[in-house]
């Protein structure tokens, strides 16, 4: 151990510090208290005598072997491999020598969510904490057994070594005595300075792959038990629709069929609603059974909605006075009158479906008063008390086992389908697996909301930005704003503009909405800095450079109206080294363009550079992408980190270039990939790079702010390329043929 | 309900089911092969491509009572120790995200691998077109063909 306790303790208190400044709102509102997983663990009344387990999430057994709980739901975002590696880094093990294990859901945990990029923030510190202390009494156990001085020993390759002497003990050998030992207090430990990192910041492998690539289940759908069974579940086509009959003794005379029977389900949209379940043999039994089910439902007045209808609404709503004013700086009004250049110009985009790659599915069996449950979860917290709350099984009677989730994206935040199943359970003398169809999946989502920006900007004779107005139309359930269907009047660039104002009103309708990755942000960022891009080429201004004038030159602008603290240098800083790694400003022929964005959202401050093709036949080529991130003071997989951020833009570019769901008499239109396509690998790009700049900032997560600002680049490339400027989303709305 | 026997991964399954009962099922829900997975129910998405008489197919839309005496290779008997050149590109390159569509991305590759072992970004894209994949790992996917290529070749299989 080789961590000078001075610098070391000054790192972290900058850490600390900078938590509380900038941008810490919302950090101190994420961070666990201090030692919530220590206050709450117990050593396992079941570990093996002999068994090192300091905390909840270390096991280390005399043979060597080390065990590192991974508490968070893995979606794809990789923190399963991630976070145990923060605490492999601090304790001095062998990466080869750990093993991962999935935690169950457990109060000796923490919080288990896995939404809003929160996974590494919330736990980065207090894992290195763990590792660090465990590493701590091995090195205390190794000194007693020696009889030599703790400073005389340090740790490194799952072994403690004692200099002077040359010996080592290995952590097995050590496991037994080590779990004698106090655990010591927080001010004894030292954590390992950044410098000395061996596992954080290097390319490591997602600990699955292995079972991934050799077809090992691991997923929630491939959750198997003795005398399953398995079932479906139809929901009214009209969001929220009753059943009225249905044919339910032809349905249980069907080959394979155990029961069907009705469930009355809530009126909440976001919750159980009323169906028809089918319990079978087989999943094929339960799905060809349901091809036979006749149900006639009450559709109640969601069956009046449609999305012409709402467009309708929303231009007429955009021609009165907003319903709600979020921001009033100066006189927006004045000011546009007396601009130099105006720009008007109004941006839309659709409901669309999050469409993880596994449908939803549950698994649940009910005996004695209890519930286990195998789910695909983000969020096992929120489902377990769903489960309490709809069906008043006590909590500690919901057993919830989190399995690998395909694909997530903010829909597995919902405890829909798991109301679904632990209801269709409770009917059943056996475990029973419920599967959504694709249909089933893609028509009861909790879907992004669409929404429509009316905006108004002005430039002066300088070609500064002095004036902004926008009436953003969204939508509401029961006066209830959807997820990433309310505005900041902070959100940028609100604060920059001297003229500024927002105003909104919504839509209120019975479509279910939820957070959709990046909520909000991936659709604002678009509409932004596309109007910006607009404002930017009316005062014949360079777009960075109207940008850079616009950001201004102070270090950091606090919230005024809820919004959160922005911290502009990252900012500016980000901006500049995507410009720079991506030769801005470079000429290129007409039908190649570039385009330029940036945005904060989720503690991570990204810029990107989008260079592309556009064919006179209209056909878009995104060709490269440059991404520039400020995601603070430490990338803990680097190979994952890149992954997401990829991963992040080509999600960004399918949303743009094909999502779009329809609505009509209150339900959604498409059906499977064939009427809803996705991005598929020919459109992806042909190069993303991915800077990471390091900073002296709080780590934070990665699943998230990569996504908002590829649409808006690749959209002011567009613009650049073609001069044709795409403000409706997807981009099968706007003809990009030139001649 | 009919019995079927098949010719799974080198070895002889017998499955007593309804005749029009997806390939896909009978792998998941009798066999316990669990590899292959359910996406769309419709061909469109890739997740359940396997292989019969080597030849990528969608097992969600592949009747068993129309497999007969095909032989059926799944992820799980692409090579027998799991170490196929993609198996091992995948992981040496960290491919996966969520992971649930890499096996079909992986069988669908290892057809375009033997009958192109040294294919072009474009006939990537070409081949591995049907095969979505939500989490956006295409880029990685390209970069593991072409890894595989080189290992096949290293490994001169």
């Amino acid at each position: 151990m080789s961590a000078s306790k001075l610098e070391n303790a000054g790192r972290r208190d900058f850490l600390r510090k900078s938590v509380l400044g900038g941008g810490g709102l919302v950090l101190g509102y994420y961070l666990q208290s201090a030692g919530s997983a220590f206050a709450q663990v117990a050593k396992p009344s079941a570990a093996p005598i002999g068994d090192f387990t300091p905390n909840a999430f270390i096991r280390i057994s005399s043979d060597g072997k080390v065990t590192l709980i991974s508490k968070q739901p893995e979606i794809g975002q990789g923190i399963k491999t991630s976070l145990p590696m923060v605490i492999a880094e601090e304790l001095e093990v062998n990466w080869k020598d750990v093993v991962i294990v999935q935690g169950d859901l457990n109060p000796a945990y923490g919080r288990q969510s896995a939404g809003g990029s929160t996974s590494t923030p919330t736990n980065y510190e207090e894992f290195h904490q763990l590792g660090a202390t465990a590493r701590t009494m091995l090195v205390q156990a190794a000194a007693l057994t020696w009889g030599v001085p703790v400073g005389d020993c340090h740790a490194a390759d799952s072994a403690v070594h004692h200099r002077p002497s040359k010996r080592k003990l290995g952590y097995g050998q050590l496991a037994a005595k080590a779990s004698t030992l106090p655990v010591p207090g927080k001010e004894v430990v030292v954590l390992k300075d950044s410098k000395d990192f061996k596992l954080l910041g290097k390319r490591i492998g997602g600990v699955d792959n292995p079972a991934v690539v050799t077809g090992k289940p691991l997923f929630g759908i491939d959750v198997q038990l003795p005398g399953l069974l398995y079932a479906v579940y139809e929901k009214s086509p009209a969001f929220g629709g009753k059943v009225v009959s249905a044919n339910l003794e032809a349905i249980k005379a069907l080959p394979g069929v155990r029961d069907a029977f009705v469930i009355e389900g809530t009126a909440n949209l976001n919750g159980l609603m009323p169906g028809v379940a089918i319990v079978a043999d087989s999943t094929w039994a339960a799905f060809s059974a349901r091809r036979q089910l006749k149900v006639t439902w009450d559709e109640g007045r969601v069956a009046q909605e449609s999305w012409a209808g709402f467009t309708a609404k929303a231009n007429e709503l955009a021609k009165k006075p907003g319903g709600q004013t979020l921001r009033r700086d100066g006189d927006a009004a004045k000011a546009l009158a007396g601009a130099a250049k105006v720009v008007e110009a109004a941006y839309s985009y659709p409901f669309i479906s999050h469409t993880s790659i596994e449908p939803q599915n549950c698994t649940a069996h009910v005996r004695d008063g209890a519930v286990e449950i195998w789910a695909p979860t983000q969020n096992p917290n929120a489902a377990q008390d769903a489960v309490t709350r709809l069906f008043g099984i006590p909590k500690e009677k919901v057993t919830l086992h989190i399995t690998r989730s395909g694909g997530g994206f903010g829909r597995r935040l919902a405890a829909d389908y798991v109301l679904e199943a632990v209801a269709i359970a409770q009917r059943v003398a056996a475990p029973v697996k419920l599967t959504w169809t694709r249909e089933d999946d893609l028509r009861h989502d909790h879907f992004r909301p669409g929404g429509f920006h009316f905006l108004k900007g002005g430039v002066d004779g300088a070609g500064k930005l002095v004036a902004w107005h926008n009436h953003f139309v969204t939508f509401a359930n029961d006066g209830k704003f959807g997820s990433g269907a309310s505005l900041s009047g902070d959100e940028f660039p609100g604060r920059w503009v001297e003229n500024c104002l927002l105003e909104q009103t919504a839509i209120d309708c019975g479509i279910p909405m939820g957070p959709w990755r990046a909520p909000g942000s991936c659709v604002f960022a678009w509409v932004f800095h596309s109007f910006i891009d607009e404002l930017a080429h009316a005062a014949g201004r360079d777009p960075l450079e109207f940008r850079l004038e616009l950001l201004g030159n102070r270090d950091e602008v606090a919230s005024t109206v809820g919004g959160l603290n922005y911290n502009v240098s990252r900012m500016r800083n980000v901006l500049k080294t995507a410009a720079d790694k991506a030769g801005w400003g470079k000429k290129l022929p007409r039908g190649r363009g570039q385009g330029i964005a940036f945005h904060f959202s989720h503690r991570g401050y990204i810029a990107q550079v989008a260079e592309v093709t556009v064919s006179k036949a209209g056909e878009l080529k995104v060709d490269r992408v440059v991404v520039a991130t400020d995601i603070g003071a430490q990338v803990v997989n680097l190979s994952g980190a890149e992954n997401q951020v990829q991963g992040s833009v080509v999600d960004g570019l399918g949303t743009l270039m094909f999502q779009e769901l329809n609505i009509e008499r209150g339900r959604i239109v498409q059906g499977n990939f064939n009427e809803y396509p996705m991005i598929r690998i020919p459109d992806a790009p042909t190069k993303i790079e991915v800077h990471f700049l390091k900073t002296d900032y709080p780590v934070t997560g990665l699943g998230e702010p990569a996504l908002p600002p590829l649409a808006p680049a690749v959209c002011n490339a567009i613009f650049a390329a073609t001069g044709k400027r795409v403000r409706q989303f997807p981009l099968s709305r706007t003809d990009l043929r030139w001649s | 309900m009919s019995k079927y026997t098949l010719h799974i991964n080198g070895e002889t399954r017998t499955v007593d089911v309804a005749p029009d009962t997806p390939l896909l099922w009978v792998l998941r829900d009798s066999l316990g092969l669990l590899g292959t997975k359910f996406g769309c129910g419709a061909g469109h998405c890739g997740a359940c491509t396997v292989h019969l008489n080597g030849v990528p197919t969608r097992a969600c839309m592949t009747p068993v009572s129309t497999v007969g005496r095909k032989q059926v290779t799944t992820i799980e008997g692409l090579d027998p120790k799991g170490n196929h050149p993609l198996q091992q590109a995948w992981q040496e390159l960290d491919v996966p995200q969520c992971g649930y569509c890499q096996a079909g991305q992986i069988l669908t590759a290892a057809v375009l691998l033997k009958e192109n072992p040294n294919p072009s970004d474009e006939e990537i894209d070409g081949a591995l077109a049907g095969n979505l994949c939500r989490c956006g790992t295409y880029l990685r996917i390209r970069e593991g063909i072409h890894k595989a290529a080189q290992l096949a070749k290293k490994g001169g299989k």
